[in-house]
């Protein structure tokens, strides 16, 4: 990376802990704040790194332990980083019997990554979950917003294609 | 208001708001527990406190469950019982069975729970992963796989320390105690009091042991091995052999460490006498300065220096404050430096070959020193400490029948002490102990105290004050005619907080200030035998007070071999050898250690 795009990307958290900071300060002073405060911290940086809950520690003065602790209870809540696209596979009962399984093989191999990790270049985050109320589009996958039904492993290197 | 209720058919008669838990230990029913702690948290996780209670749809944890009026508790039915011992085999499940290697081994309150409910086969296989223990800081070790998630360590840590350090992280099977952000103690912000080792019922948290070490030095015929005790030694190492808290064994504490070898059998007590001089003088130089010449550079109130794990929180918590902090150092690192140095001398052995050994109630000694600037004798000032568990063990190991040994005394010089030093055991005992000096050096006469109690500063309250006159005094200190001393002392670091942010808001009119870091003071440390309840707290400080109006002795500055070390080998209080021996110097430890590092 360059000096200017690492100076770059300093500017941009010191400008994501700024607006953080400006929102524990709109907070009411209590240890009740910590959970809105998380979900802010995770809709700016995209997922919550241990200098992030280690800043928010500090600001609210709730031991380190106490938001590590919160952070790791909540599935919600992530310190892996997410990707710019999120493919969220459907391993519902009726995704599962029509083939849910090898498409997330397929997008395990075409990506390298496991469920809940992301890939290198930040390109894609891999989870799954259980019903997506689809069914009628055994095997669903949702990328983003978008609903992808009757994919196979076969179609995933086309629609990941759609997706930079 | 008292309601009425039965335990297994026994009516009894308790206060609205007690527990099922109080309302049965007045009926004389033992509910067992491994959750709750009297006083200080109760989660209701543990589940072995389960009883039938009637008209309840499901089974209750007593310890959290208020008693009503008209309520019939069973507390031995079947399906209580069976449910209990249900808790048990899970635990078990989740616990490592190599009971002969622990450091707990017949001292664990999940084997003697066990053994009581009768269990003589583990129903369920063993489900656990296995870690290493994180061995990372010189006072602690923490063995995850033997934690049984009571959460005990969480509850001192965080509500009566008001530190922090541990909470339970993630969920379900998952769950563990963690520290910080990180795996690692040493990454996360600690003070070491090793209260958390205190309370654990079982071993997943435990003293970093120095036994063997000191094992060695004694083997070595190089070596010169000399031992010192913390005043809070002789009111709790009778517990280790199953004496009554409050049993004092000063006498046999002392035969027992020479019959274990050690060359040289010191006190402690000798430089808590010696801390009184140096901290005594410096608390009145500060005044000196602030009152008549005025200087503003000068930091009142003046806090007490003695604790570790108080001068790790200040560290840590209260860089700002770290002037305020009297630079003597604790009279375990006193005791180092003079033995390498002027002891030494006096006996014609070289400091290298002199090994100092503490026996001290605490786990933050272990890290005190090993701090890089505790090597003012050209040599690390202290080798080796044990909690006073440890020296119960080492005790055992050596086949010394302790219960029935005979008295004796420790060795001069560094064995000779006042009354004053013995009070260093417990919350407020520094305070008076300065007092009985400072008073004295100030105006002439004796503290005019009965039996030189400061009764205020007394006790288990958490916040205590005083405040003493100082009249008719003394030309040299006629500046202070008419000042009223007020003095405040604080113990547990949840407590110390609130006095902190007294300090550093400017509202608190103290003059000098003695903080303990853990509950009780050091009587009650993080290295005492388990389990350290209100109750064993009141009887070991009640021995100490006893020991204390036995001595001839008990002002520190009475003490004959204090007298004559100064007039031997340190000059005067406060003087040029005392500040490069007896003194030391703070640093930040920065908001996070890794910042400390960078």
């Amino acid at each position: 990376m360059s000096n200017s795009a690492v100076d770059q990307e300093v500017e941009c958290g010191n400008v994501l802990f700024t607006e953080l900071e400006e929102f524990i300060r709109q907070q009411p002073k209590s240890r009740d704040s910590l959970i809105p405060v998380l979900h802010k911290a995770q809709d700016l940086f995209g997922f919550l790194p241990v200098d992030v809950q280690e800043f928010i520690a500090r600001r609210m003065d709730i031991p380190v332990s106490e938001v590590y602790g919160v952070v790791s209870f909540y599935h919600y809540f992530t310190m892996q980083p997410r990707g710019r696209h999120t493919i969220n596979v459907c391993l519902g009962t009726a995704c599962y019997v029509r083939g849910a399984k090898k498409v997330i093989e397929a997008l395990t191999e075409e990506l390298g990554i496991k469920v809940g990790e992301t890939t290198e270049d930040r390109r894609f985050s891999l989870s799954s979950q259980r019903c997506f109320g689809a069914c009628g589009l055994a095997p669903v996958v949702m990328i983003n917003e978008d609903v992808h039904g009757r994919v196979s492993a076969k179609k995933i290197a086309s629609l990941l294609a759609q997706y930079e | 208001m008292a309601i009425n209720l039965t335990i297994d058919n026994q009516p009894v008669s308790v206060e609205a708001g007690s527990t099922v838990l109080e309302a049965a230990r007045e009926s004389g029913v033992i509910i067992p527990t491994l959750c709750h702690m009297d006083g200080v948290s109760s989660p209701g996780s543990c589940r072995v406190c389960l009883v039938e209670i009637e008209g309840a749809r499901t089974l209750q944890p007593a310890c959290v469950t208020e008693a009503a009026d008209g309520m019939k508790v069973k507390t031995n039915s079947k399906q209580a019982r069976k449910a209990r011992k249900l808790s048990v085999e899970l635990m078990l499940a989740n616990h490592p069975w190599d009971c002969n290697a622990c450091v707990r081994n017949q001292d664990c309150e999940l084997q003697s729970l066990a053994q009581s409910m009768g269990i003589e086969e583990v129903r369920f296989p063993y489900a656990k992963e296995t870690n290493p223990a994180d061995k990372s800081t010189p006072a602690l070790v923490r063995d995850m796989d033997k934690c049984i998630l009571c959460r005990r360590c969480i509850g001192v840590c965080q509500d009566v320390q008001g530190v922090g350090t541990l909470a339970p992280r993630s969920r379900g099977f998952e769950t563990t105690v963690g520290v910080g952000a990180g795996d690692y103690l040493e990454e996360a912000i600690c003070v070491q009091c090793g209260q958390c080792s205190a309370v654990c019922p079982v071993g997943a948290i435990y003293e970093q042991e120095s036994i063997d070490q000191v094992w060695e030095a004694l083997d070595d015929p190089e070596k010169h091995v000399v031992v010192q005790t913390a005043p809070a030694i002789r009111a709790a190492l009778g517990e280790c052999f199953d004496l009554e808290p409050g049993t004092r064994v000063t006498g046999r504490m002392v035969t027992a460490l020479r019959r274990l070898g050690f060359d040289k059998v010191f006190d402690t007590n000798f430089t808590a006498d010696l801390t009184i001089i140096e901290e005594g003088h410096e608390f009145l130089t500060r005044l000196k300065k602030a009152l008549v010449d005025q200087d503003q550079s000068v930091k009142l109130p003046m806090f007490t220096s003695c604790s570790p794990g108080w001068i790790n929180y200040m560290e840590y918590f209260y860089p700002q404050l770290l002037d305020n902090l009297s630079s003597c150092k604790s009279p375990q690192q006193m005791f180092g430096a003079l033995a390498k140095t002027y002891y030494a001398q006096q006996q014609g052995v070289e400091a290298k070959d002199v090994v100092v050994v503490s026996i001290m109630p605490c786990t933050a000694k272990k890290y005190e020193a090993g701090r890089e600037e505790m090597n003012d004798s050209g040599y690390q000032d202290v080798d080796y400490v044990l909690t006073t568990r440890e020296l119960g063990r080492m005790i055992n190991q050596a086949g010394i029948d302790f219960v029935n040994l005979p008295d004796s005394e420790q060795d001069s010089p560094l064995g000779i002490s006042s009354g004053a030093a013995d009070i260093f055991a417990n919350t407020g005992g520094v305070m008076e102990a300065a007092l009985r000096t400072v008073y004295e050096v100030v105006t002439g006469r004796p503290l005019p105290m009965d039996k030189l109690h400061v009764t205020p500063i007394h006790g288990l309250e958490g916040l205590k004050e005083a405040v003493l006159p100082l009249e008719n005094c003394l030309e040299e200190w006629s500046f202070l005619e008419g000042v009223e001393a007020k003095v405040a002392v604080a113990h547990g670091l949840d407590n110390a907080r609130k006095v902190c942010d007294m300090v550093a808001s400017g509202e608190a009119e103290y003059h000098f200030i003695e903080i303990m870091c853990c509950p009780g003071g050091c009587i009650g440390g993080g290295g005492q035998p388990r389990l350290t309840t209100d109750e064993v707290r009141k009887a070991r400080i009640g021995a100490i007070y006893t020991e204390d109006e036995g001595r001839p002795v008990r002002k520190s500055h009475e003490n004959p071999a204090v007298t004559q070390i100064y007039k031997d080998f340190l000059g005067e209080p406060l003087g040029h050898k005392s500040h490069e021996l007896l003194h030391t110097h703070y640093r930040p430890k920065g908001e996070t250690p890794a910042e400390t590092k960078g």
